[in-house]
């Protein structure tokens, strides 16, 4: 049974309450990623200063795993510089591809709650939506 | 309640829930014994050799046809063509019979509910041809308003593509109605079998229907074969599909003559070993018989459908009586994307299907991005909707829902 991992008690946390699911003022950049396939569909807000990621939020609608990962990922970036940001993103899709292990997760922080994701191959496109989505912005801005 | 499981040897090493039969059935011993005899006692490559394998060969792989002729009631075997599928059927009479007869001012209605295999082909065909799309829209529950077909179809219907039973709602359409309708205008009807072939007997020529296609594994058979059904006037008008070997009488450095029905539409080396799956698909059904795969699928979605009562926020999509449902169960489960409830139903072991289901106008026409659907087949049984239904009522309160 992978339901008490898969299902976590943060995923669903942030799913249920997101802490970063709204509108910013005075974005930077506001780009929609999708998964035409699921129907997950996010707007990502970023305002950046200077090179540091200031504040982010977003809107949207889909499956618990595709809005609960924009939202720890926001909680993660938040404050961060573009560099850190990316770094972060790269992290994450390693961990997805089943690519990272042990201590170096740790900087996932709570993101970290999606790392059984790597053994259900169909769930992948939803856990990485929004980090696919703010990697395009970031090398956009 | 019969128990059919046993002969099903995939329960012999899976010990799960399977519930998406709609999108493949199970396979019985019978069908992968008839698939191993062929390559081990009848292989070699039918219709060309001058010897007594290939004859071997040659006698199975007409003896299929024969079989599946049979099952669907068509006058003459060479009316059956063999595919791959469902969609490779549906995309031959598209580019045979769409693209060389219809012209700019035909309209092609198209039924809303279609999976994407019935409407992408004609799509292409309309932008080629100058053709026009018109959709059929269903009611909400998939049945269709009073007197609709007689408004929609017209003088300008060249060709009308619905299926048999949507693979959302499982309700029979009016086929042998819509035929006739057509017809009176000049128009062909293009049926979609797919999920109506593993659960009723179909009678093509009480139907009246002019094309029909199905995949062998949703009923039983091997994965790589499926059937189209033309009736004969018009697959002799038809120019093939694919060109090359076993399909031509004479070939010369300029021209070609193309070779008799069935065998114009059957262009290179035929799957003969899963043509002889097949035929033993459709053998272990028969001797089944229909009535009795309906009573108990029929039993089982009654079962279901109490279950599904009891659960709080469950929409079940179609209609409310067990038997217009072949089987197939779509819902949704109010805060819980599909695609949740799939990974936690999976997680006790049970498969079902969540998405869009290949139907994206009609999710989208239901105002829906996607749904979960569970679909069964003879080998279910009630211990199975048990197990389907207790993990189901718990999904919610997972999710962190009060109830």
């Amino acid at each position: 049974m992978t339901n008490n991992t898969f299902y976590s008690q943060i995923l669903l946390d942030h799913h249920m309450h997101p802490s970063y699911k709204e509108k910013i003022d005075d974005p930077t950049m506001v780009l929609e990623g999708q998964n035409p396939s699921c129907g997950d569909d996010i707007w990502l807000m970023v305002k950046m200063n200077g090179d540091v990621i200031e504040d982010a939020g977003f809107q949207g609608s889909g499956c618990a795993i595709s809005q609960a990962s924009v939202d720890m990922m926001l909680e993660l970036v938040i404050g961060k510089t573009k560099k850190e940001a990316l770094e972060l993103s790269a992290l994450f899709m390693r961990m997805i591809a089943g690519e990272a292990e042990g201590d170096e997760l740790e900087d996932l922080e709570e993101a970290v709650a999606l790392k059984d994701i790597a053994h259900m191959p169909a769930r992948v496109k939803c856990a990485v939506l929004g980090w696919r989505t703010l990697n395009e912005m970031l090398e956009k801005i | 309640m019969k128990d059919y499981k046993k002969d099903f040897p995939l329960f012999d090493h899976y010990n799960g829930i399977y519930l998406d039969s709609a999108a493949t059935a199970q396979r019985p011993a019978v069908v992968l014994e008839a698939i191993t005899r062929f390559y081990q006692e009848e292989n070699a490559n039918p219709l060309r050799g001058l010897y007594d394998l290939s004859t071997l060969a040659t006698e199975r792989y007409a003896s299929a046809r024969k079989t599946v002729q049979h099952f669907i009631g068509a006058d003459k075997s060479h009316e059956i063509i063999f595919t791959r599928n469902t969609t490779e059927s549906l995309n031959l009479v598209a580019y045979s019979y769409g693209l060389s007869r219809l012209k700019p001012g035909d309209e092609i209605l198209v039924s809303i509910a279609e999976h994407h295999s019935n409407l992408l082909p004609w799509r292409m065909v309309a932008r080629k041809t100058g053709a026009t799309i018109r959709y059929l829209e269903c009611n909400a529950d998939g049945s269709w308003p009073q007197d609709y077909f007689e408004k929609m179809i017209t003088d300008k219907t060249a060709l009308i593509a619905i299926a048999q039973v949507s693979n959302v709602f499982g309700r029979t359409n009016p086929i042998e109605k819509i035929a006739r309708l057509a017809h009176e205008k000049g128009a062909v009807i293009v049926v979609d079998a797919a999920q109506s072939a593993p659960h009723q007997k179909i009678d093509v020529k009480a139907l009246d229907i002019d094309f029909l296609a199905f995949s062998g594994h949703k009923l039983g058979g091997p994965m790589g074969i499926g059937v189209l059904y033309g009736k004969e006037e018009h697959l002799q008008e038809m120019p093939p599909f694919l060109r090359g070997g076993e399909m031509i009488e004479y070939v010369t450095r300029d021209s070609q003559t193309w070779a008799e029905l069935p065998h114009k539409f059957e262009a290179g080396t035929v799957n003969a070993s899963d043509a002889a799956g097949l035929e033993a698909a459709i053998h272990y059904l028969t001797s089944i018989g229909f009535d009795a795969v309906s009573a108990h699928e029929k039993e089982l979605t009654d079962y279901t459908m109490e279950g599904m009562r009891d659960i709080y926020g469950l929409k079940l999509i179609g209609s409310d009586r067990a038997e217009e449902h072949s089987g197939i169960l779509t819902f949704t489960l109010d805060g819980v994307h599909p695609h949740d409830i799939a990974s936690i139903l999976d997680a006790d072991g049970i498969a079902i299907r969540a998405g869009h289901h290949c139907a994206g106008p009609l999710m989208q026409y239901m105002g829906v991005m996607s749904t979960a659907r569970a679909s069964l087949y003879l080998y279910n049984d009630k211990k199975d909707i048990e197990g389907f239904i207790k993990s189901l009522s718990e999904i919610r309160r997972k999710m962190g829902y009060d109830k």
